[in-house]
């Protein structure tokens, strides 16, 4: 028996979705219009008013949004609501040491929470399940995400938030709990944790778990499923359209679907921008046809996966999307943290250091592991290994307060860093996932 | 006046401290003394050497970190206590090391020891004030 929260919409006919999509888009295309000053001047721009939207098939006569333009108007100037309104604020770390913050009304907050329940439901959680989350709290939409998503489906939330992965494994084991959410890298440690531990997880009452913010194979997953006797589930989401929920996997495990009643997908082509058919590759981009306080139209994730409307043994008939296969800008995920190599290198410079410098990204004991390699110069030079070491310290602790990600700092030989073809190569990303 | 020492960074990697010695060697830049403090990720090598404005210029010119810094040199008779008495004057003092290293000298019976002190000033005055020894850089090459 497949398990829903919202088996109406979940499993709605195509018609019925795509009349929703349309009255949302209609109204979501005025709010933005009439209330972000971004949105009016980039329709005026093109000669385009909003009473030109009248249906969701008009969609692609849209202007993007990307990144940069939620940077350009930090920190609240896509917001489209007055401040009394927003309830809540998230943000996430920025390329420039600017962040990029995000804001929600009461009415956003109960339709992400809606969305996370949904996620939850289809991993097979009821309200009689303890759930523990360990995603980080905070800033970051993890936490308090899926937090929202258990309270609203009416199960029990142990919000334990990440770290300290023996005193996790004791509250899955003395509070009996069913689901398990957190990041795939971080499922593993806890996996690998309860072997060293020599616990049997036959023993434990964990049934299922939900984990996304980062990369994660088909090998992952039965690894995890393996070392902690479960079933995993895969969540796709990102702050600027909501957080975790935005998509989610069913028993099938085949994709994720898409909450398009409230986040309408497209696929295009990142080089000519043109929408791309179901089923090929490109670059994800969502409109957040439901949300009030951020009413961002054709976001570009820089995502590159697939859309697909093939029937699903689930019985839900939303739209599914494959697994990220890729970005198409150069943004890493770092232990479920953003990071864009551009950050370490404004962190550098504010130093007053050459910006010389190669990201090395491994993972040991399954979990991320960032090193930065920056070429020793005259000014950073000194003969004694405590200065040396001063210098260092100095630097792990601004890439730490930047990028909200610890990365061990290795000083190189002067010019010993690759460059191919003159270039710089920035970025060796060594994992195998 | 104090003693010009050269130190290089040095990354732990194969061939490193074979490429600057053979570029040394090259040169005709003779090495008198070395020390290497070494840390896991890379070391630092100082050279006490017969031409340091020459050691640092080919040094650079293979696009090396390479620094000149001022050390002071003792000379100490060679028995036991003898460099006990020239540390404990600094400690008196309230002057920490750095760092040290010695050397022996072609002169039988006499060591030289390279510290490496915040203020050289206090050091020397302090040393010379307990008659221990503070050589110059022509005299390590003679």
């Amino acid at each position: 028996m497949e398990n829903y929260f919202n088996k109406e919409i979940e499993t709605a006919p195509r018609e019925y979705i795509k009349a929703k999509q349309s009255a949302r888009l209609i109204k979501m295309v005025h709010n933005a219009y009439n209330n972000v000053e971004f949105y009016k001047n980039k329709f005026d721009e093109i000669g385009l008013s909003p009473s030109d939207i009248k249906s969701i098939d008009d969609i692609s006569k849209l202007p993007f949004t990307v990144k940069q333009d939620l940077r350009d108007t930090y920190p609240f100037g896509m917001f489209a609501v007055p401040k009394e309104e927003l309830v809540r604020v998230h943000a996430s770390s920025g390329t420039t040491g600017k962040q990029t913050v995000v804001g929600y009304t009461q009415k956003d907050i109960d339709i992400w929470s809606e969305c996370a329940s949904r996620s939850l439901s289809a991993a097979s959680c009821t309200k009689s399940d303890y759930v523990q989350v360990s995603y980080g709290y905070g800033l970051f939409t993890g936490g308090l995400g899926l937090h929202y998503g258990v309270e609203t489906l009416g199960a029990t939330v142990i919000p334990a938030s990440s770290g300290n992965t023996k005193r996790q494994i004791q509250i899955l084991q003395d509070f009996g709990i069913n689901i398990l959410a957190c990041t795939p890298s971080y499922a593993m440690f806890i996996g690998e944790t309860i072997k060293e531990m020599g616990i049997d997880p036959k023993t434990l009452p964990l049934r299922a778990g939900i984990f996304g913010a980062e990369a994660w194979s088909e090998n992952m997953r039965k690894e995890i499923e393996k070392s902690l006797n479960i079933k995993a589930y895969d969540i796709y989401g990102l702050s600027e359209i909501a957080g975790p929920g935005v998509a989610y996997e069913c028993s099938e495990q085949s994709g994720m679907h898409i909450c398009e009643d409230y986040f309408y997908p497209e696929i295009i082509d990142p080089e000519t921008l043109q929408p791309l058919p179901d089923g090929s590759y490109g670059e994800l981009v969502f409109t957040c046809i439901g949300k009030e306080a951020l009413p961002l139209v054709r976001y570009r994730t820089r995502d590159i996966a697939k859309l697909t409307r093939e029937k699903c043994s689930c019985g839900r008939t939303l739209i599914k999307m494959s697994k990220p296969r890729g970005r198409s800008d150069d943004m890493l995920v770092i232990r479920g943290v953003n990071v864009f190599p551009s950050q370490v290198e404004h962190v550098i410079i504010e130093l007053g250091m050459q910006p010389n410098y190669q990201i090395i990204v491994e993972r040991k004991n399954n979990m991320d592991m960032m090193t930065v390699c920056i070429e020793m110069s005259s000014e950073m030079f000194s003969d004694s290994v405590r200065k040396i070491e001063e210098t260092e310290r100095k630097i792990e602790m601004a890439v730490q307060s930047t990028l909200s990600v610890s990365a061990k700092i290795h000083l190189v030989e002067p010019q010993s860093l690759p460059r191919s073809e003159g270039k710089a190569v920035r970025v060796i990303d060594k994992r195998e996932i | 006046m104090a003693i010009k020492q050269i130190s290089i960074f040095v990354e732990n990697k194969p061939g490193r401290l074979a490429k600057i010695t053979s570029l040394l060697a090259e040169n005709s830049v003779d090495i008198r003394a070395l020390s290497i403090a070494d840390t896991t990720d890379y070391g630092i090598l100082r050279l006490i050497v017969s031409d340091p404005e020459k050691a640092e210029k080919v040094l650079k010119e293979a696009k090396m970190t390479v620094s000149i810094t001022h050390v002071l040199g003792i000379g100490i008779p060679d028995v036991p206590g003898g460099f006990s008495v020239a540390i404990k004057t600094l400690a008196d003092a309230g002057i920490s090391v750095e760092y040290a290293y010695a050397f022996i000298t072609p002169d039988a019976g006499k060591a030289y020891v390279i510290i490496r002190v915040e203020d050289n000033d206090a050091a020397k005055k302090a040393l010379k004030d307990a008659n221990i020894t503070v050589i110059e850089q022509d005299e390590i090459f003679i």
